[in-house]
């Protein structure tokens, strides 16, 4: 018989592929196929990736771990790499950036993200609170450079603390799916052990595994860690040849400036690669002009002056488009990449993440960037 | 310049501007506070309506027996799309959700106008000059005489039959506003090859909605597909009509007033705030004709807080209303009926060169030598 198979007749397949033709697009014309359709499929897009919420579970008191099932425009990810969720509280969609922390090779489609709530963190609550499996989230393509190089190193060294594990957590599972047989050590810092999120599997890949060595070190006292404390030079003994491998950190940025100053002392910088994760968010007092302006598209940034964020991008030289200047027309509507803005006519202090703000009556508070 | 006229507002005095610049700010900074998910509730809600009107209405079409409610439902789709949704979503009423799909930066709207165009024409030029003369295109949109200020011509004559052809053909004469026909064909300012270069874009978007409309939904109905082109221009009709009578109800009845330029200059909030509540008029209705006007039925809460989601005016108007009592400020409001009524007094009056309906307000205490009112569009 013939040696191809027919392509086996998928009506789904088929009802992608009329949606995605001009005819369909012209018809929705000018709100767009997805404004339609995702009225009774809350997770198709065209060309957004927005997931199902499959899963919710609970490692620790103060974590959420999170199954989720990707659209079809989820290309994948590289191990260490983050992607921005969004998420919708009180009506307003915020987005943050997580790491998934599942391998690459994972089979069942899904993405693992695992977030700790802490005093600040209004989202993360709201992950451990207000998610239910059913709903819908939405996520960004996988962005970063922190990632297992392709050709993965011949000897590793994995380093975090607190949910810093989540991306070296992906690069471990994905070397041991790999039947990787270099040495992988991995020093992982948390409060307590009863905090530590990832705990028991990270043991038992300790114990299956003869060439993974786990090293815990615990802020507490008497958590039983094989390290003392806070990181320190000391903690590398475990580690004689911690310069020949390739060293992967992420966590707080107190422990996160030690590895650096210390790898930096011994000329391997080239060989630590660094994932910045903040904690809680720094709040400046808005009264205090501190910081720079950074006008990400036309790569230019300027010290911060207090003004509008519109007077400071025109005395930067920019003509970014504007009406009213008094927040009314919202011709001025421009992204902000980071930071904390005040609005003028309320004294607000915006959220720190990625939000669309009338630059005419928006103030920086502290250093912003603003997508310009 | 006789026209302007001193009435009781030139006796507020910068304290009282001040006053009710405040009050006003504190019902907007209390909204604004209070805003969240039953606002986006409420706009995703009336959004999936929209759509489901739509969808209804062009399969409706296809059906001869229930046509007729084909037409009715893709009206009522394109009146929501265009007003309580487009016009609202893209005062960035409901920005702060920071949902790209109900953003003012992206949102699109079933009408031949760009949102790009809109924004200027009306956000900008509209809200901030709102009423004043030579700086407020919407008075009289280059096409009618509104204002006894704007210099008679004799094509004023035809104020009435050009007010019916704009009702008819509202959203082409919205799409091409933002280019200012009349200082090419009328006033030679402009010429055509500027003109053609700036109708590009709405030609782009124009050409879009006729295609669909009139060839591609015609075209999938096959035999009938003069009936759902037929369906198709009754419901753009509809639309045109009813938005076109709305928006000049909110601006036109007769003690709705207008400003000269001078008002503009140093112009404080507060005084902003009055010449919005000045230069605007609201209409009563229940609840149906308030999300059918796109609550434009509240124009002076409109114009007070363009960016506040719509649907909250109807909790504030009597706070606002309270307000203007307080301050010895008129509140305009009438049914549906009467103020289109008066608004049409107004535009017959004003066809001939002795109209003296519309007046022109000199409010403020502080100007003491009124500046002279330019004449509009004066070469």
């Amino acid at each position: 018989m013939s040696a191809t198979a027919p392509r086996p007749f998928s009506l789904r397949n088929s009802l992608h592929r009329a949606l995605r033709s001009r005819l369909a697009s012209t018809l929705a014309y000018p709100h767009g196929v997805d404004r339609y359709v995702e009225h009774f499929a809350p997770t198709f897009s065209l060309s957004e990736v927005r997931a199902e919420v499959v899963a919710v579970r609970h490692q620790t008191a103060d974590s959420v771990t999170l199954s989720l099932r990707p659209n079809g425009n989820w290309q994948g990810f590289r191990a260490g790499q983050y992607v921005r969720l969004t998420v919708e509280i009180d009506g307003v969609r915020r987005i943050r950036c997580y790491s998934p922390a599942n391998s690459v090779h994972a089979t069942d489609g899904l993405i693992e993200l695992t977030a700790k709530t802490h005093a600040g963190g209004f989202v993360s609550k709201h992950l451990k609170q207000g998610l239910r499996a059913g709903m819908t989230v939405g996520l960004s393509q996988a962005e970063g450079r922190f990632a297992l190089p392709d050709v993965r190193p011949a000897r590793v060294l994995l380093i975090s603390g607190g949910s810093g594990i989540t991306p070296v957590m992906s690069m471990l599972r994905t070397l041991i799916d790999e039947q990787y047989r270099g040495a992988i050590t991995f020093l992982h810092y948390s409060n307590a052990a009863k905090d530590q999120i990832y705990a028991a599997e990270l043991a038992e890949i300790a114990a299956r595994h003869p060439n993974v060595t786990v090293l815990r070190g615990y802020a507490e006292a008497q958590q039983g860690g094989e390290l003392e404390g806070l990181f320190c030079r000391a903690h590398l003994n475990a580690v004689p040849d911690f310069g020949e491998a390739e060293a992967f950190l992420c966590g707080p940025p107190g422990m996160m400036k030690a590895v650096q100053a210390l790898w930096a002392d011994e000329g391997l910088s080239a060989r630590l690669h660094v994932e910045h994760f903040s904690a809680a968010p720094v709040v400046v007092d808005s009264a205090n002009a501190d910081g720079d302006v950074q006008f990400a598209r036309s790569e230019r940034y300027a010290k911060n002056t207090g003004a509008t964020l519109l007077d400071q991008a025109e005395s930067a030289g920019l003509k970014p488009e504007s009406g009213c200047r008094m927040g009314i027309c919202h011709a001025c509507t421009c992204v902000k990449k980071a930071g904390r803005v005040r609005d003028t006519r309320t004294g607000e202090i915006s959220d720190a993440g990625e939000a669309e703000i009338q630059i005419c009556v928006s103030v920086p508070v502290g250093s912003v960037t603003l997508d310009l | 310049m006789t026209a302007i006229q001193k009435n009781t507002f030139s006796t507020l005095t910068p304290a009282q501007f001040a006053a009710i610049g405040s009050d006003l700010d504190a019902i907007r900074n209390r909204v604004r506070a209070d805003l969240g998910e039953r606002d986006a509730t409420y706009i995703r809600t009336l959004v999936k309506r929209q759509r489901q009107f739509e969808v209804a209405g062009r399969a409706m079409m296809m059906i001869p027996p229930v046509w007729a409610a084909g037409v009715a439902a893709l009206s009522v789709s394109k009146i929501l799309d265009n007003m309580e949704i487009g016009h609202n979503v893209m005062h960035g009423q409901y920005d702060w959700m920071n949902d790209p799909a109900l953003h003012s930066k992206n949102f699109e709207w079933d009408s031949a106008d760009t949102s790009k165009n809109w924004k200027i024409t009306h956000n900008y030029e509209h809200h901030t000059y709102t009423n004043v003369l030579n700086k407020d295109h919407d008075i009289g949109y280059g096409l009618l005489r509104m204002s006894e200020d704007q210099k008679w011509e004799p094509r004023f004559l035809a104020n009435i039959p050009l007010t019916l052809l704009l009702h008819t053909f509202f959203q082409h004469f919205v799409a091409v506003q933002n280019l200012k026909l009349e200082d090419v064909t009328v006033y030679r300012t402009k010429t055509t090859a500027q003109l053609k270069e700036e109708f590009k874009p709405v030609w782009k978007k124009m050409r879009k909605q006729l295609a669909k409309d009139y060839l591609l939904f015609p075209a999938l109905a096959g035999p009938l597909a003069p009936m759902v082109f037929t369906g198709n221009l009754l419901a753009n009709l509809a639309r045109n009509v009813w938005a076109c009578a709305v928006i000049f109800n909110g601006h036109f009845p007769e003690d709705v007033e207008q400003f000269p330029e001078s008002v503009i200059e140093n112009e404080t909030r507060g005084q902003w705030y009055v010449r919005q509540l000045l230069g605007s008029a609201n209409f009563s209705g229940g609840r149906l004709m308030h999300i059918m006007s796109g609550n434009l039925s509240f124009q002076i809460e409109h114009h007070l807080f363009p960016d506040i989601p719509a649907h909250r005016y109807a909790e504030i108007a009597p706070e606002v209303r309270a307000i203007c009592e307080k301050h010895g400020l008129p509140y305009k409001t009438g049914s549906f009926a009467q103020q289109t009524l008066s608004t049409w007094k107004r535009i017959a009056k004003l066809s001939l060169p002795s109209g003296k309906s519309g007046k022109v307000s000199q409010r403020m205490a502080t100007v003491s030598t009124p500046a002279p009112v330019a004449m509009a569009m004066a070469a």
